[in-house]
């Protein structure tokens, strides 16, 4: 039997997404169906003193309008917030619309529906809000001063949490280290933007009581729970459908209003709801990620050494906490020492409220954030010893181990070889010649300056042991099920727990399959994302699908193996200890060709005519798998960068990403996951940021000033391979690698930027190290303050139209 | 994203236009490719009540040889600007340029008319006719009238365009044998410039005609580098001028402080290309 997994078989997703057969959300309509329009407060805080929705009930095609409080009696419960990280948080109610304040810029608080799209969207604009504007708070420290507007009145605080974790003696550590460094970051806010943005459609079935609810999500199983929690609508009711999802990245790993609202809609009214999102309302309405402000201490021995770790953490929750707004900071809690060793760890995260969009996971969740700040810590504490960039880090590695071993943040890693990777990535790139490049422009003074930057990165993936989700306080479990059909001619179905948005599940669990089955990748349909077909699962996200539903699928194979066993040996008048198996194929030892194969036996499943007592006609397998640790990949990038001194624009001339990710089921798509990762990190560290005024206004609120780097503007990426360290939290070997490259590409840019500019001086270049930021540290002109700009969305975003309406002119032809 | 309700009409002939113009006033737009009007209604910035779609009058999608300058059709994409030879030869600062705006759809739709007459301080295109002092032909209900460069661009997205009038034509003079340079700086491959910069050499003595793109409300003339170029200045003496007369905008992308820096080095740069060939 040839070996499947291991291999580039084609993605057999690819020819509708590539020919536009694909069915998403927006292209689904039935017979009957309305459309809703939110109505998002323009104000970033405001108090609500009154609806009149008197002129958009007038307005064509109009059904129906409500408030959050004419809806109230429909929502038993506030929408879902799943991880209340400590017992003592502050965790706001969260309704479908704000009933009595709006608390940030795009918080829904009415709704109309009407017979059209555009009809919707008119009588929105006809309601009219009696607002009575309120002072915002939108900077995390402002938030946690004296005297700072209260985003939730009941708390009396913008303090949401505080949760700490430590392992070792930190505060002797550092008490006796010879070296401290400390150094403080700030993790810009980013908006996920995946390609596809939200929509729902609810279908109801008034006569039986049950709803069909469409939804471009990433959890359908874990939206059900939500609304059924939320509506008071029995779960056995409710039929989640997720159907071709154009990424997610995080962002729809959310339980959104939206959901809720169609959902309640379709039971008031009896109609089909639908609702497509607009970018504009994508960058409002949908959850953001990242922001936070690190403060970092390093303690090490004179020689670099490192002993200790103390990080402290203000993480923006923006105005509400979502499905896991204050966890999603803590799934980097433990990968603040990287792939390094060290004897104390201390870790304190702070939860802040303001006015703004709530944050939630974005591709990374906490790890991004984490190797951001090590890896230039590493840099800072190389430059305070005197040690090259490599050496501090080769010098604090934990050793290669095949084995599980401790971790400086008292996890157990499950196997490791960091040197390996790095050793792969040098390979890679002319080290020497490029060091002398570097020398010799700076000898010259050319305006345009090299660099080098290293990110040797740990992450945590494969979300997650359900028992210490528990310990986290997670409320719900981290396992993920399987349910293998063999077919009366042998076909599969596969049905799964998991729910793809793009990551290829359908061709590398059929590559598992086929491999543990001996029947053709061609030959296994894979079905998910339909609470009523699939097995009930935890979804997709962590780089959990692969390690967790991945093993689910190669452990119901071997009970389909077992299952065919029985009928194998009774079939063949042998016991079951005399038949080996081998690629779908059971045969006697000694005596070869008497043999039979799974399709053979799958007939013989379903037709029953001769199966022994104890077996089940039907050929399948059920299986659940509930890890015991996490996975933890890890690599080595590397980056090249060219800076023009006289205007700040960085040009990344080369990158060099080495993953080891354990076993790899499919190389190619491995690869594609890294190119993607890699540039939405480019983007992370050159681009992308999302910035508010001080009232609270979205100042980069579209594509045209909220920059999304496009194809021409990154670079080609080398891709190398260091070999498989494989994992020993599963017998598969599998690690995950859906956020290994934005884990390690934002610190390898900026380390690269900041070394490039290294000889002109105590220099910190910040991110995104946009051109003017870069121009700014160069050129000492402090802090840009652009934001303090003329009004809304001002810009040469649309041209400058943005700017001219703000100004209330200029109508543009 | 969906724009407010409007009306929809097709002019069949460049004289139709104008009588539908005429007809609709204040409340009318016209519609050539669309990709700066589009965006503004979808996002309600801009809420015509009337639009005037002139796209399929293919008559005025031409470039020709018009002596002592190069003539342009007003709906004239701006892929068939970048990619002409005669503007290739004769004034290649304008199909370089156009080849520059937006991305490829963009450049597919949008055309140097409208770029012109929708007078964004942002676009390249207008900055680069005045450097080259271009004249454009507009006509409408009263006839048809010539107007210049300098005199056409009177503000944030304001010109001298009266509203039942249609540009039809963009005349640029022929510029071969003439040093030029248009420096873009943007943050993506297809944003508006940052900052732009045209150069135009004026003779062999060092002069040159200097445009900026959004460094104000309109585009505008680099006076003071050009004065100090007359005056003998070389390119980075003269570049330390740029700033001044400029009114740049602070927004996300860029402060006014940062804007002025840039315009300087661009200066430079767009001199040391422009003279060198």
């Amino acid at each position: 039997m040839a070996k499947v997994i291991g291999t580039e078989v084609l993605r057999k997703e690819d020819p509708e997404l590539i020919t536009g057969q694909a069915k998403y959300i927006d292209d689904l309509v039935v017979p009957g169906m309305v459309w809703m329009h939110i109505v998002r407060s323009p104000l970033a805080h405001a108090k609500i003193n009154g609806i009149d929705f008197s002129r958009a009930r007038e307005m064509p095609g109009v059904i129906a309008a409500f408030s959050g409080n004419d809806l109230a009696d429909d929502w038993p419960g506030p929408l879902l917030m799943a991880w209340p990280v400590t017992e003592d948080i502050n965790n706001p109610s969260h309704w479908p619309l704000a009933k009595d304040k709006a608390r940030y810029q795009g918080d829904g608080v009415a709704v109309v529906i009407a017979e059209t799209r555009a009809q919707a969207a008119d009588a929105a604009e006809a309601v009219d809000v009696d607002y009575e504007p309120l002072d915002p708070v939108v900077d995390m420290e402002a938030a946690l001063a004296g005297g700072a507007p209260v985003v939730h009145d009941e708390f009396g605080t913008n303090r949401c949490y505080v949760w700490t974790h430590t392992n070792g003696e930190v505060d002797s550590v550092f008490a006796s280290a010879p070296v401290v460094v400390k150094e403080r970051f700030v993790i810009q806010r980013q908006v996920p933007n995946a390609m596809e943005g939200r929509g729902v459609l609810c279908q109801p079935n008034p006569a039986m009581g049950d709803f069909t609810l469409y939804t471009s999500t990433q959890i359908p199983h874990i939206v059900k729970v939500g609304m059924a929690l939320g509506t008071g609508i029995p779960e056995s009711k409710i039929r989640i459908v997720a159907p071709r999802v154009g990424g997610g990245f995080g962002s729809k790993l959310q339980v959104y209003p939206e959901e809720q609202l169609a959902l309640t809609l379709a039971k008031r009214l009896g109609l089909p709801i639908k609702w497509t999102e607009t970018r504009s309302e994508n960058f409002l309405a949908t959850h953001h990620g990242r922001d936070q402000i690190q403060e970092f201490e390093l303690a090490a021995d004179e020689d670099g050494r490192i002993r200790g770790y103390r990080i402290n953490i203000k993480v923006n929750m923006g105005a509400y906490l979502m499905l896991i707004t204050p966890g999603t900071p803590l799934l980097g809690a433990w990968v603040y020492c990287g792939p390094y060793g060290g004897e104390a760890y201390g870790i304190e995260f702070t939860g802040v409220f303001t006015n703004t969009t709530p944050t939630d996971a974005y591709r990374g969740a906490g790890r991004p954030e984490a190797t951001y700040a090590i890896e230039r810590m590493m840099d800072v504490l190389a430059k305070r010893v005197g040690k090259d960039r490599l050496e501090i880090r080769r010098m604090n590695f934990m050793p290669a181990s095949t084995e599980p071993f401790a971790m400086p943040g008292g996890l157990m890693i499950d196997s490791g070889d960091y040197d390996s990777t790095l050793d792969a990535a040098l390979e890679l790139i002319d080290l020497d010649a490029t060091r002398a490049e570097r020398q010799a422009r700076r000898d010259r003074n050319d305006t345009k300056v090299l660099g080098i930057g290293f990110s040797t990165y740990l992450e945590m993936c494969g979300l997650a042991p359900s028992r210490i989700l528990s310990v986290l306080r997670y409320a719900a479990g981290g396992w993920d099920a399987a349910q293998i059909r063999v077919l009366p001619t042998g076909k599969v179905v596969l049905a799964i727990g998991t729910s793809p948005h793009g990551q290829g599940h359908a061709t590398t669990f059929s590559q598992i399959v086929a491999e543990d089955l001996g029947i053709p990748v061609e030959d296994i349909e894979v079905v998910h994302s339909d609470t009523e077909l699939a097995p009930l699962g935890m979804d997709t996200y962590g780089s959990r699908s692969l390690a967790i539903g991945g093993v689910a699928v190669h452990r119901a194979a071997l009970k389909v193996v077992e299952h065919a066993r029985k009928i194998a040996a009774h079939e063949l008048e042998v016991s079951e200890d005399d038949l080996e198996y081998d690629g779908g194929t059971f045969s006697v030892k000694g005596a070869p060709d008497k043999a039979v194969t799974i399709p053979a036996l799958a007939f013989s499943a379903w037709t029953a005519h001769n199966l022994p007592d104890d077996v089940e006609p039907n050929l399948a397998g059920t299986a659940v798998y509930d890890p015991q640790n996490f996975v933890w990949p890890y690599g080595a990038h590397i980056c090249v960068v060219e800076v023009d001194t006289e205007t700040g624009h960085v040009d990344v001339q080369q990158y060099v990403a080495v993953d080891d990710v354990g076993r790899v089921v499919n190389p190619q798509i491995v690869e594609g996951q890294v190119h993607g990762g890699v540039i939405q990190g480019i983007a992370e560290a050159l681009y992308e940021e999302a910035v508010y005024d001080e009232n609270g206004t979205l100042m980069t609120s579209s594509m045209s000033n909220y920059c999304v780097p496009a194809a021409s503007d990154v670079p080609a990426i080398t891709v190398g391979h260091a070999g498989e360290t494989w994992s020993t939290t599963n017998e598969m070997g599998f690690k995950g690698v859906g956020e290994t490259g934005t884990i390690a590409s934002p610190p390898a840019v900026i380390n690269a930027i900041n070394d490039a500019l290294s000889h002109l001086g105590d220099i910190d270049v910040g991110r995104p190290a946009t051109p003017e930021r870069v121009w700014r540290a160069i050129h000492g002109r402090g802090e840009a303050a652009p934001e303090a700009a003329e009004g809304p969305g001002a810009g040469a975003g649309t041209g400058s139209a943005e700017r001219a309406a703000a100004e209330g002119g200029g109508d543009a032809q | 994203m969906i724009p407010a309700k409007f009306d929809y009409e097709r002019a069949d002939s460049l004289d139709a236009a104008i009588a539908l113009l005429q007809q609709h006033g204040d409340d009318a737009k016209l519609l050539a490719g669309g990709h700066s009007l589009l965006p503004l209604m979808k996002l309600r910035l801009a809420s015509p009540g009337v639009l005037v779609d002139i796209g399929r009058l293919k008559d005025l999608s031409y470039v020709r040889d018009g002596g002592d300058h190069v003539a342009i059709g007003a709906l004239t994409r701006h892929h068939d600007v970048a990619n002409d030879s005669t503007l290739a030869s004769q004034c290649p600062i304008v199909s370089y340029t156009a080849g520059l705006i937006g991305d490829p759809q963009v450049r597919h739709m949008g055309t140097i008319g409208g770029s012109v007459a929708h007078g964004d301080p942002a676009s390249d295109m207008p900055t680069v006719l005045l450097a080259l002092d271009a004249t454009f032909v507009a006509k409408g209900a009263s006839g048809e009238r010539t107007i210049a460069a300098g005199e056409f661009f009177s503000g944030l997205f304001e010109t001298a365009l009266n509203p039942d009038e249609v540009l039809t034509e963009i005349r640029v003079p022929k510029t071969a044998g003439r040093g030029w340079s248009y420096q873009k700086f943007q943050r993506r491959s297809q944003d508006w410039a940052i900052v732009g910069v045209a150069a135009v050499m004026t003779g062999s003595n060092g002069g040159a005609a200097i445009g900026y793109t959004n460094m104000g409300e309109a585009p505008m003339r680099g006076t003071a580098v050009e004065q100090a170029l007359s005056g003998g200045s070389d390119a980075a003496a003269a570049s330390a001028h740029a700033g001044e007369g400029t009114n740049p905008p602070s927004d996300t992308f860029a402060s006014a402080e940062y804007r002025r820096a840039l315009a300087e080095v661009l200066v430079r740069r767009a001199l040391e290309e422009a003279s060198s060939r």
